[in-house]
């Protein structure tokens, strides 16, 4: 099963490569990773998608936590919560394709943020199952870059992640 | 405040950690560091002949005696020699502090000469690292270093110093109050509620079993230990270890687990109904196959400072982090409490079963008037030593002899590589054990593979007068992968073979030390007393000439179930 894992650690050179390391050593795998400081710019929050069993997500976390830069772990996954990814997509938009594609961002809610008279490029926000729809709701062939974030999340309602 | 170059910095929190030794070997980036250690007298530092045994001299110096080992490295090829050295402390958890020089931080990135990316390389085998890019920050982070060595699960800890960095000057302030750290915090009282469920366990337990690892050493725990061990009245294993936490002679002591470990210690961990594991971790050395392990219906109980080793190999039942000595007090005293009201069950069946299963005399082996056997040596070895000396190994065969038939008495008292299983660490632990515990009898079991690996610290030995006895039970074979290549790859000993092997009697000789070559069993005993009685003052190197055939039993085949024993060649 897939689980989100949010991570706040000390925004110190090499934090994020020992996160890194410790999923490649252990041979863990990470399909998407995120991070940026946070508000207090000596913390750095750090989200991870990974999957496996229970027993592996529990080592994960285990480990994660044992990192000295990292002040707190979270696996989001197990309450309400909010995943994010930003996707910007940039496709083919000539003749009678130009309106099909503008009504597909529509209806995604995608926002076409340049535009030259053969391309538009959409700027589509989401968990990872809407930008996954939009780009299979779009002609394959039209497709001439796709740029994604990977997710970012947080807890819903009273749950946070702070000292 | 004073103002400090960064060399002089790193010589002062040293001296402030009550640091009294130094493994080393000096190097450009280290320069200003080597020029502040010459003009100070807090510490004695020992020159080395090759970075590994700095390292591994440090690790034992803290192995034996629990305080921090500290050694310094230049860059580049400094640091990359000391590789081995930090990865072997960082398996058993061993607290070090490391510090290696580093090329100036303007040249850092442009591939200078002797530069390499030591927090890079190092990353996966030390508990922490730290590159020091403002001297500022340099007493700090040095602090910060010895805190985290030390605390938690120990571990190996590096600092990386520029040269400009040692060379700068900044205001030196000593240290005002304890290091806190928020994103570091370990927890060393068990959760109570945990502990109590423990206890609720153990009071049923009509076939309670003790599995104690290096974490009793660790903690200091061999007291609180053998309290628990005699109220439970459990059989108690100590893994490699832990040998010495459970005095050898103790009657409730069945010996190692594991791969060569006896048959009773293996049964009794296979068929016990409540095992007590701690400071363990259920390695793959120690319980073979983990499927086979878990077939048996039993209950786990776990204590470790490390959350991430509980439940990692094994699913366990009743979890506790925290450090061991307080959390088996704690146990201790709500057992004792609990069983006055409510007595436990009675383990005598248990024992019983236990006594049969050590009826097999499974250590015994068949003595020889013609040719030496390795484990005579060391039980002479024993003998001659009154069970009381420091025993550093190297790995193979000889390892597994020491560890079986050395009983011994105390912890800290075995010192080995148990998690890396690195070759060529015997010598240097020896010096490092002599370091911290001058005046001892100190005795280097190894092979005549393993005491190559590391032979040019005869040199520093002479140096600093470290006498250790070299015990090379040689074979001439490498013989751990011998004994594999018979029982699993039809006899065909690919380069296991040691050809061309020096004459290690004048070998010693030529760094000034006494050799002594013996071939026969009777006169096993008499050189062993000469060295450690008419050459205490001397290295003696003993290079005795054993059964070329000799394999270690029992053993388990790597893979197989603990229960799956071999006792001898009879069961190939």
């Amino acid at each position: 099963m897939k689980h989100v894992i949010s991570v706040l650690m000390e925004n110190e050179p090499g934090a994020l490569s020992r996160v890194v390391g410790l999923f490649s050593a252990r041979g863990y795998n990470i399909e998407t990773l995120t991070v940026a400081p946070t508000e207090d710019s000596t913390l750095s929050r750090l989200t991870l998608i990974t999957a496996g069993p229970d027993e592996v997500i529990e080592q994960i976390t285990k480990h994660l936590n044992r990192l000295v830069d990292v002040v707190k772990v979270v696996d989001l996954t197990e309450g309400p919560h909010i995943e994010r990814e930003l996707m910007l997509i940039k496709v083919r938009a000539v003749g009678k394709e130009r309106e099909e594609v503008k009504r597909t961002a529509d209806i995604f809610r995608g926002r076409i943020i340049d535009v030259t008279d053969k391309t538009y490029t959409i700027e589509l926000t989401g968990d990872q199952g809407k930008n996954q729809a939009f780009i299979e709701a779009l002609d394959r062939s039209a497709i001439l870059e796709t740029v994604r974030t990977g997710v970012s999340g947080i807890g819903r309602g009273e749950r946070i992640l702070k000292i | 405040m004073q103002d400090l170059n960064g060399a002089d910095i790193v010589v002062r929190c040293l001296a402030e950690e009550g640091v009294e030794h130094v493994f080393g070997y000096p190097g450009g980036a280290v320069l200003y560091i080597y020029d502040a250690i010459y003009k100070q007298e807090k510490f004695k530092h020992i020159l080395v002949r090759h970075e590994q045994a700095a390292v591994h001299a440090a690790d034992a110096y803290s192995r034996s005696s629990d305080k921090v080992g500290v050694c310094i490295v230049t860059s580049g090829p400094g640091l990359t020699n000391a590789v081995t050295g930090i990865a072997t402390a960082y398996m058993d958890s061993i607290p070090m502090v490391i510090i290696s020089g580093q090329v100036p931080t303007a040249a850092i990135g442009e591939d200078a000469f002797q530069e390499c990316d030591t927090v890079g390389i190092t990353r996966p085998c030390v508990k922490h690292n730290f590159l020091v890019r403002d001297v500022k920050d340099l007493a700090e982070t040095m602090r910060r270093a010895f805190y985290i060595a030390r605390t938690g699960r120990p571990g190996p800890v590096l600092v990386d110093i520029p040269k400009d960095v040692s060379f700068n000057t900044c205001k030196y302030a000593p240290p005002k109050s304890e290091i806190s750290m928020r994103s570091y915090a370990p927890v060393n009282r068990g959760h109570q509620g945990q502990i109590k469920k423990a206890v609720q366990m153990l009071l049923t337990a009509e076939r309670p079993m003790i599995y104690a690892g290096g974490g009793v050493v660790l903690s200091n725990a061999a007291a609180e230990l053998r309290k628990l061990t005699d109220l439970l009245d459990a059989p108690v294993t100590n893994t490699l270890m832990a040998l010495g936490s459970t005095s050898g002679d103790d009657p409730r002591f069945v010996g190692m687990p594991g791969m060569h470990g006896t048959y009773e210690a293996n049964m009794a961990m296979q068929h016990c109904d409540v095992l007590l594991a701690i400071g363990a971790r259920f390695d793959d050395r120690v319980i073979g196959n983990p499927k086979h392990f878990a077939q048996n219906a039993r209950k786990i109980i776990h204590i470790d400072i490390d959350p991430s080793s509980i439940s990692k190999r094994v699913r366990v039942d009743v979890p506790i982090v925290g450090n061991v000595k307080d959390v088996i007090q704690d146990l201790c005293a709500l057992y004792e409490a609990a069983s006055a009201e409510n007595k436990p069950p009675s383990t005598r069946a248990w024992w019983d079963q236990v006594n049969t299963w050590r009826g097999k005399e499974c250590l015994k082996y068949a003595n020889s008037n013609e040719v030496i056997k390795p484990q005579f040596v060391v039980e002479k070895l024993w003998e001659v030593t009154g069970g009381n000396a420091f025993v550093t190994s190297d790995v193979g065969q000889h390892q597994m002899w020491a560890a079986q038939y050395y009983k011994f008495g105390a912890p800290r008292r075995w010192i080995n590589s148990g998690g890396l299983g690195t070759m060529g660490v015997g010598l240097p632990y020896a010096m490092g054990v002599q370091m911290a515990n001058p005046g001892s009898d100190i005795a280097v079991i190894t092979g005549e593979g393993s005491i190559q690996m590391n032979i040019q610290e005869l040199s520093t030995c002479q140096q600093y007068h470290f006498t250790p006895k070299i015990v090379c039970l040689n074979n001439r074979f490498l013989g751990m992968v011998r004994q594999w290549q018979e029982i699993d790859y039809g006899s065909r000993y690919s380069e296991s073979y040691m050809d061309s092997l020096p004459d290690f009697v004048k070998v010693a000789e030529a760094y000034g030390h006494v050799g002594l070559r013996i071939d026969k069993p009777a006169d096993v005993e008499p050189a062993l007393r000469e060295a450690f009685k008419k050459h205490k003052d001397r290295l003696v190197f003993l290079d005795f000439i054993t059964d070329r055939t000799e394999n270690v039993w029992p053993m388990v085949k790597a893979g197989r179930g603990l229960t799956e024993m071999l006792l001898g060649s009879e069961d190939l």
